[in-house]
């Protein structure tokens, strides 16, 4: 019962030496894996054609281009045109006009990343809830079938979901669903809620039952006593499946190109499309990419603990 | 208050029965303690009384309302876990005020009453720490604490001294018993330590496999256990057995054990001839040069007060509880003498005690 920090295995501290050696061994692998991240966000701040120079640019002069490309559609002008235009009201306006163009209006990347938005932390929290509480029932009720069911559940993450694409093409087609927020929502909860099911339930298995019963006994209901007590205790293990969940949702591109096309499109298709208007405008799919990532970014930051806590649950006792 | 009444209750996991047609009542304002070895059933009858388990046949009574399909939540009884149970993510005020919550308390009350409720328990320094922090004991009152802040009709207790080690165990066995005579809340408080049921209880069950072998107050379980079970499982040491083959006639005083006449109080019912067992308490035996039960001691354990003296005799080893004076050799000739008043016979094939005037007396009182 009491979570002292007795040392249940000994171990062995680890020489000075071994800590250095595993140390640079982190540090050389933090910085494998951020270099591709650096690169796209020094892109971001090239100029196009310092973006494709070859060999690469180290030292360059930043500039806000990519950004401005990236949030504008623009229209190429004389610069007799241009000359006569009043003065540039921004420093977008400047830099557009100084390549011989004038901005047409916004571009379609704020609303693709707001459907981003949108149909990930929709579905994440589809996912989560469902997947709570059907943890919570396996978890606590003699289920009839439960091995068959929770085996059924983890089967349909066997095959790759693309597989199904064209069947799902098809079914949304004739439903309505396609290239709609609602859709690509209900799409990403049925492919999340099976890790849910199973991450959670053995976050819930872990809640000793006493500590529902004993709510019960106070004078709740079970389903109280899930929301007072069972729940504040599963948090890290809903913040962690949620972190799981939102990455996937995030992330998915397949489903995305072939499902959406318009208004419910997502970011992850849209991004690569940015590069066509106007010849290789790699800094402007590099702004696209680098504003992508703040959101996982934030989330993952915030949940650190809990995620870490996720990963490691039941390598560690307590 | 009030009072719990078991009518043929049972329950069935399956192919395995738990608790098997027990019926009980237990007085309002008494404390009742469920004793036995673990799997016996007596945490499955407590958590049926409180609702967490549903039986699979019988009643259940409280305060003359039948609740033995009525939700936990509906039954208005505390219930205090082995474990304790607190709510982690809550500091020991709001553990003690979540059922009064429940309720729909005003505010002001429940911060009067949980103070009130802290005082008795001598918790209320604590009540803005975090639970996880708190020692064995805290916890312990922490728990006690949620049970008895609402007045609920009954205190259910499992085993709730079963994490507290020795020392702080007979530390909490007094005050549970003085809260209980503050209080008067009706009790029912499972245990697989006799001492504690003991020293607490005003009445015992003591439970087997899922039958409740003897229901009484702690001097009738000890001074005149109803089955070789309930003497085996009560006192410490506990009662010796020797073994004898013979019938029994109802009015006889005396049977005979290896041939020695040993005086027993008079039978009340007819045995046909079989293995029977004469049951000796080690308080009942005293050492007499002259008693033809002859022995060679065994061994002895020395308790400070007195000594337990281990004797080989024809019919097994025979443990004594006899005055410290005294120093004994292994090997030693000793007689033994029993106290005729006190013997109990038992039928060794049943196990049950054979009725005699020892057991006449607990029926008048």
């Amino acid at each position: 019962m009491s979570s002292t920090n007795t040392t249940a295995h000994s171990v062995v501290e680890p020489t000075p030496t071994v800590k250095r050696i595993a140390g640079a061994i982190v540090i050389l692998y933090a910085l494998v894996t951020l270099v591709p991240l650096a690169w796209i966000f020094l892109t971001s701040i090239k100029s196009p054609p310092d973006s494709i120079s070859y060999p690469p640019k180290i030292v360059f002069t930043p500039t806000l281009e990519g950004f401005c490309n990236l949030f504008t559609t623009r229209t190429r002008q004389t610069p007799d045109y241009i000359q006569s235009l009043p003065a540039p009201t921004g420093a977008c306006d400047e830099i557009t006009r100084s390549r011989n163009m004038v901005i047409a209006g916004p571009s379609n990347y704020w609303p693709r990343f707001g459907n981003s938005l949108v149909i990930a932390f929709g579905s994440t929290f589809l996912a989560v809830s469902l997947g709570t509480l059907a943890a919570y029932g396996f978890s606590r009720f003699r289920v009839p079938l439960a091995d068959d069911l929770l085996f059924f559940i983890l089967s349909t993450r066997m095959m790759p979901p693309i597989a199904v694409a064209i069947p799902i093409y098809l079914m949304y087609r004739q439903f309505g669903l396609s290239d709609t927020a609602l859709g690509m929502i209900l799409l990403y909860t049925a492919v999340n809620v099976s890790l849910a099911v199973w991450l959670l339930k053995g976050f819930i298995d872990e809640i000793p039952r006493e500590y529902e019963e004993a709510a019960m006994i106070d004078g709740y209901t079970r389903l109280q006593a899930f929301w007072k007590v069972v729940l504040p205790q599963a948090t890290t293990g809903i913040a962690a499946t949620a972190i799981f969940c939102l990455i996937f949702a995030w992330n998915e591109y397949a489903f995305a190109v072939l499902l959406t096309s318009g208004s419910a499109q997502t970011a992850p298709p849209f991004i690569p499309t940015i590069i066509g208007e106007g010849g290789q405008d790699w800094p402007a799919v590099a702004a696209g990419t680098t504003i992508f990532l703040v959101p996982i970014l934030v989330f993952t930051i915030i949940l650190r603990k809990q995620l870490l806590r996720g990963i490691t649950f039941g390598a560690v006792r307590k | 208050m009030s009072e719990i009444k078991i009518v043929n209750l049972r329950k069935q996991f399956g192919d395995f029965v738990a608790v098997e047609d027990s019926s009980f009542t237990v007085e309002d304002g008494e404390f009742l303690a469920l004793l036995g070895p673990s799997g016996c059933g007596k945490t499955t009858t407590l958590r049926m009384i409180a609702g967490l388990e549903l039986p699979t046949s019988g009643k259940i009574h409280l305060d003359g309302e039948d609740v033995t399909f009525n939700r936990a939540s509906a039954r208005d009884i505390a219930f205090v876990f082995q474990l304790f149970a607190l709510y982690p993510h809550m500091n020991v005020f709001r553990n003690i005020s979540f059922p009064l919550l429940s309720q729909g308390v005003a505010k002001a009350e429940i911060r009067a009453r949980v103070e009130e409720t802290a005082k008795l328990l001598r918790i209320d320094h604590i009540l803005d720490r975090s639970v996880s922090g708190l020692a064995g004991g805290d916890r312990q009152r922490v728990a006690l604490g949620r049970a008895i802040v609402r007045r609920p009709k009954c205190f259910l207790m499992d085993e709730p001294l079963g994490t507290l080690d020795a020392e702080f165990r007979e530390v909490m066995v007094h005050e549970l018993r003085e809260l209980h005579n503050r209080i008067h809340a009706t009790t029912v408080y499972v245990t697989h330590d006799q001492h504690e049921a003991m020293a607490m209880a005003d009445k015992i069950a003591v439970m087997n496999h899922g039958v409740i072998e003897q229901y009484g107050t702690p001097q009738e379980i000890y001074n005149r256990p109803a089955s070789m079970y309930v003497a085996d499982f009560i006192g410490s040491p506990p009662m010796n057995f020797m073994r004898f083959h013979s019938g029994l006639k109802r009015g006889m005083r005396s049977i005979f054990l290896d041939g020695v006449e040993v005086a027993v109080p008079e039978m009340g019912e007819d045995a046909a001839p079989g293995e029977m067992a004469l049951g000796v308490r080690p308080e009942h035996i005293r050492f007499s040069d002259r008693s033809p039960i002859r022995g060679a001691v065994y061994g002895s354990e020395y308790l400070g007060t007195n000594q337990i003296v281990a004797v080989e005799t024809a019919a097994g080893i025979v443990k004594a509880r006899v005055s410290a004076d005294r120093s004994f050799r292994l090997g030693e000739a000793v007689g033994l003498e029993f106290n005729p008043a006190k013997l109990a016979v038992f039928d060794c094939a049943s196990g049950r005690a054979i009725a005699s005037s020892l057991y006449a007396e607990a029926r008048h009182g």
